[in-house]
């Protein structure tokens, strides 16, 4: 059972008395198929209200869900004979990234992304999806990989940011985003970028220049987190709420602005409510994405990609 | 909208009157590290350092002009490009108009080409005075102008990076310039042109984290704070005090991102000098 979120209260009130209805049937031996029907479809009602009406703030929530399915999920749903990959060849392993080798519908493939805990311990142990330089040092190493042998690369974006700490700065946090953007610039390989919960800062961009990018129906993505913004720009963190509908976070926002290629459908609810059905969704949307990229030329692709990013900014609204 | 304002470039020289504008009022200054007070007449001609403490103050547009370029050889680019405000929000147009007043520029960012030592470049020069310097949507079209200029005129690229990151207030699309101007450096690179970086006080988030680091040759001034994240954020999120020195350019020299620290009376020599050993193979 997936953790209630405040404002989905009203979807479990309506789902504590369904169970109800169903144990008092049972034990009074009542047929009250009825009424419990009426309260389902009055269930899937107020889901799909709530759902179809979200506030920014509720999207924040949803896509920092700790029962979210997360990168290493999505890895054990789609793809077959993974083989993890680690280190940077220079000075140790992030656990924070993960990638490694896989087949994705029988294609081999690299798999590169932040790695969220779903728990604190698991938190603790990735760092909560945030990453040093080596990690993206190994994002490079592996997109390198996959270039030489030809291999289609994947990256899964969920990271608050990347780790503001005393031994990323001294290895040259900004050097190693920047390079890893440099890489993903000049990679002769088709490149798929998706949000698959929260991308912010150069953090996320730093294994996110994708030839296309995708973002899961509830994901979110922008420079710099709400507390951070409310913090920085307000100096009141107290204001995250307003900062998330301020700075344009929301999939359909990014979509708009140019930026994000492809939403994603999740299942009504949210990808942790039914994580087979979002990485169901998800591999669909991959592989479409993929038939389209495999199909160009390494030149195009790369003339492709330059435009993509090229025109970002040019508002014509 | 703005791609109306990006086609009504003009090329226009820097008025000679903001070349002046920013020479600090009154007869003195006092230098914000060792208190040392100044005449300011002895401080521009001491290329902005103190002469006591070597202490480096923070440059306008204007002010690197004139220390690094031929006298009357700089022709501004794309100098006509207005700040966007994307989100059209209150506070940022606010902010943008009092940026404006406070720099006298347009954006955080002149860019244009110009001679060192009769050699020609095209440079970008960031000036801290417009939002600390902010990468948003116009400040990395501007650099990538330059980029792209510098790669179709076979001229070598200088930029002064001096920037607090990317702009918050452009959200996404401000997080995109990184890439943008990162894809431009890349073929830039392919060209086989020379792109020298100089960071100078502060070069921290996005604007490090994209072409800020990726110089051919990357110098820095004396101190220059240097970054991925603030110190501040960095002492909220691990609850201690940072050692003295820390993300300061010699920090960065020692631990292998700075090719050289050059202090500011050398700097155009610097320069010049490493254009010139690019010269000759030509």
């Amino acid at each position: 059972m997936a953790a209630i979120l405040e404002f989905e209260k009203p979807i479990q009130e309506l789902e504590n008395k369904i169970s109800e209805l169903r144990i008092f049937s049972k034990e009074k031996g009542i047929d009250l198929s009825n009424e419990i029907s009426i309260l389902e479809k009055r269930a899937v009602e107020v889901r799909e209200l709530i759902y179809n009406n979200l506030t920014a703030w509720q999207q924040v929530l949803i896509a920092r869900h700790p029962e979210r399915p997360n990168t290493s999920d999505y890895i054990n749903y789609l793809f077959q004979d993974f083989i993890e990959m680690r280190g940077d060849r220079c000075f140790g392993d992030d656990p924070a990234v993960i990638g490694g080798i896989g087949r994705f519908n029988g294609r081999a493939v690299t798999v590169i992304g932040q790695l969220k805990g779903k728990d604190t311990k698991e938190n603790l142990a990735r760092n909560f999806g945030m990453a040093h330089p080596e990690g993206y040092r190994k994002a490079m190493r592996l997109m390198k990989q996959a270039e030489k042998f030809n291999r289609p690369v994947i990256c899964f974006i969920d990271t608050p940011g990347a780790y503001p700490g005393i031994g990323a700065e001294e290895r040259g946090q900004f050097e190693a985003i920047a390079r890893s953007i440099l890489v993903m610039s000049t990679l002769k390989v088709p490149i798929i970028a998706v949000v698959i919960g929260e991308g912010f800062s150069g953090g996320a961009l730093g294994i996110g220049v994708g030839d296309r990018i995708l973002m899961q129906e509830h994901s979110i993505y922008s420079v710099i987190t709400p507390e951070g913004y409310a913090s920085i720009l307000w100096k009141d963190s107290t204001r995250n709420r307003e900062a998330a509908e301020t700075i344009r976070i929301i999939a359909r926002d990014i979509q708009k602005l140019g930026v994000a290629d492809k939403i994603v459908p999740e299942p009504m609810g949210g990808a942790q409510r039914d994580p087979g059905t979002a990485a169901e969704l998800l591999g669909r949307s991959i592989a479409e994405t993929m038939d389209e990229l495999l199909d160009l030329a390494p030149e195009i692709l790369l003339a492709q990609r330059y435009e993509k990013y090229r025109s970002i900014g040019n508002l014509a609204d | 909208m703005v791609l109306e304002a990006f086609r009504k470039q003009k090329q226009i020289t820097v008025q000679p009157d903001a070349e002046n504008r920013d020479i600090p009022e009154g007869i003195w200054s006092k230098c914000s590290r060792c208190s040392e007070v100044l005449l300011n007449k002895d401080l521009i001609k001491n290329y902005k350092v103190c002469h006591k403490c070597g202490f480096h103050f923070r440059l306008t547009v204007a002010e690197r002009i004139k220390m690094i370029l031929d006298e009357g050889s700089f022709r501004e680019m794309d100098a006509n490009i207005l700040p966007v405000n994307p989100f059209k929000l209150a506070d940022y147009e606010r902010k943008i108009s009092e940026a404006r007043k406070k720099s006298g520029l347009n954006e955080a960012v002149v860019a244009g080409e110009g001679t060192i030592e009769g050699v020609p470049v095209v440079t970008a020069i960031m000036d801290t005075n417009f939002m600390m310097g902010s990468m948003g949507t116009v400040v990395g079209e501007k650099i990538t102008r330059a980029i792209e200029a510098a790669a179709a005129k076979r001229k070598p690229l200088i930029i002064f990076a001096a920037s607090g990151g990317a702009r918050m207030q452009e959200g996404i699309l401000s997080l995109m310039q990184l890439a943008k101007t990162v894809e431009a450096l890349a073929r830039l690179s392919e060209a086989g042109q020379l792109y020298i970086s100089v960071l100078t006080d502060p070069t921290t988030g996005g604007v490090s984290a994209s072409f800020a680091a990726l110089g051919d040759v990357i110098l820095a001034e004396p101190e220059a704070m240097i970054g991925f994240t603030g110190p501040r954020v960095i002492e909220q999120t691990i609850r201690q005090k940072l050692p003295e020195g820390f993300q300061r350019a010699e920090f960065f020299e020692q631990h292998g991102f700075v090719d050289k620290i050059v202090p500011r009376p050398q700097m155009k020599e610097t320069l010049a000098k490493l254009l010139k050993l690019h010269l000759q193979g030509e």
